[in-house]
């Protein structure tokens, strides 16, 4: 009698304790649901530097710092890194950022696209110089990370995902590489050569010509 | 039960502000901490405003790697790579030790940024 009370108890208290542990994890389930949610609604804005994780809410300077809203929500709005077109918000003039500091200092621009075709399905890249040159200087890809020739360096996403090539900018400090067809952008038939842009001097994608 | 549980756990822990850095925050602590100072939080939209990279980049010949660069206060009081601007001409001076100096104790050197930016290698 007593052993099968002692046995019902026990039951009863095992299964107490299997419902805590499940409404437990039910909580937490929901917990992360709702932070998932949350975080999604919050894209769009930016962290106040205060909680963005590497700034110390507790130091003096923080109250004098710029914050990221204030500056980046009046620019050309993007969906991916800092949340800015930032090509765009120099064309349109929303920024102007100084080109040198030594008035001496030449200040290099190009204005041609390369086209890189692939072996693969996904569409050819075309690589503007105009909008790299507007920021970059010619001596930070070149000869360093590329060749001054075109094809004569062999681009890989394998590399590009490790950070090196064009993964030294982009996915650190340019658009991030979950943009595509921003680089994949010239589209081709199977087996064809990609269709170059209107305007495009076939000959400059010619590989084995050296650059300007 | 345990599956789920840290299930759970790693969707929270991933939700958490941790790395909501702005894209391309570079963090500088090579010698800050250990000469008793915060680290430096570098905020590239915030420099991108208003100079193109170019300026930094080739002009001052600062390293496109985070960590590749030297920087000491030295440098910086000589004129050279932050000194550059840094100098209560065109942006305040190094006396400003707070507004460089911002970010938490404990952060190693490195690009932080949502989760677009790990610097290299997102796998």
């Amino acid at each position: 009698m007593r052993e099968s009370t002692f046995r019902a108890d026990f039951r009863s208290t095992l299964a107490g304790a299997r419902t805590r542990t499940l409404a437990r994890a039910l909580a937490l389930v929901l917990a992360a649901f709702l932070a998932a949610f949350f975080h999604a609604a919050a894209a769009g804005e930016w962290q106040p530097l205060a909680r963005d994780g590497v700034h110390d809410p507790k130091g003096p300077g923080i109250k004098l710092l710029q914050q990221p809203a204030d500056a980046l929500g009046k620019l050309a709005p993007d969906h991916a890194g800092n949340q800015v077109r930032w090509v765009q918000a120099l064309e349109k003039g929303q920024i102007a950022p100084r080109e040198k500091l030594n008035p001496a200092r030449e200040i290099r621009k190009l204005d041609q696209d390369i086209i890189l075709d692939l072996k693969g399905g996904m569409p050819a890249v075309r690589f503007p110089h105009r909008q790299h040159t507007e920021w970059l200087d010619c001596s930070n890809c070149h000869d360093g990370l590329f060749r001054m020739q075109t094809g004569g360096t062999k681009i890989s996403m394998f590399q590009i995902l490790q950070g090196e090539q064009c993964g030294v900018c982009h996915g650190a400090v340019a658009f991030p590489l979950t943009e595509c067809m921003r680089c994949h952008s010239i589209p081709k038939e199977a087996g064809k050569a990609p269709q170059l842009p209107p305007g495009a001097d076939p000959a400059t994608h010619q590989p084995g010509r050296p650059g300007s | 039960m345990g599956g789920v549980l840290a299930l759970a756990f790693l969707c929270l822990a991933g939700y958490t502000p941790l790395a909501a850095a702005e894209y391309a925050d570079v963090v500088i602590n090579r010698q800050s901490e250990r000469n008793g100072m915060r680290p430096v939080i570098f905020p590239h939209w915030f420099h991108r405003i208003r100079f193109r990279c170019k300026v930094c980049h080739a002009e001052l010949g600062f390293k496109m790697k985070a960590g590749g660069n030297p920087i000491t206060m030295t440098d910086i009081i000589d004129g050279r790579y932050c000194g550059a601007c840094h100098n209560n001409d065109i942006a305040w001076a190094p006396e400003r030790c707070e507004l460089c100096h911002s970010g938490k104790p404990g952060l190693p050197t490195g690009i932080y940024g949502g989760h677009e930016t790990s610097g290299p290698g997102r796998w």
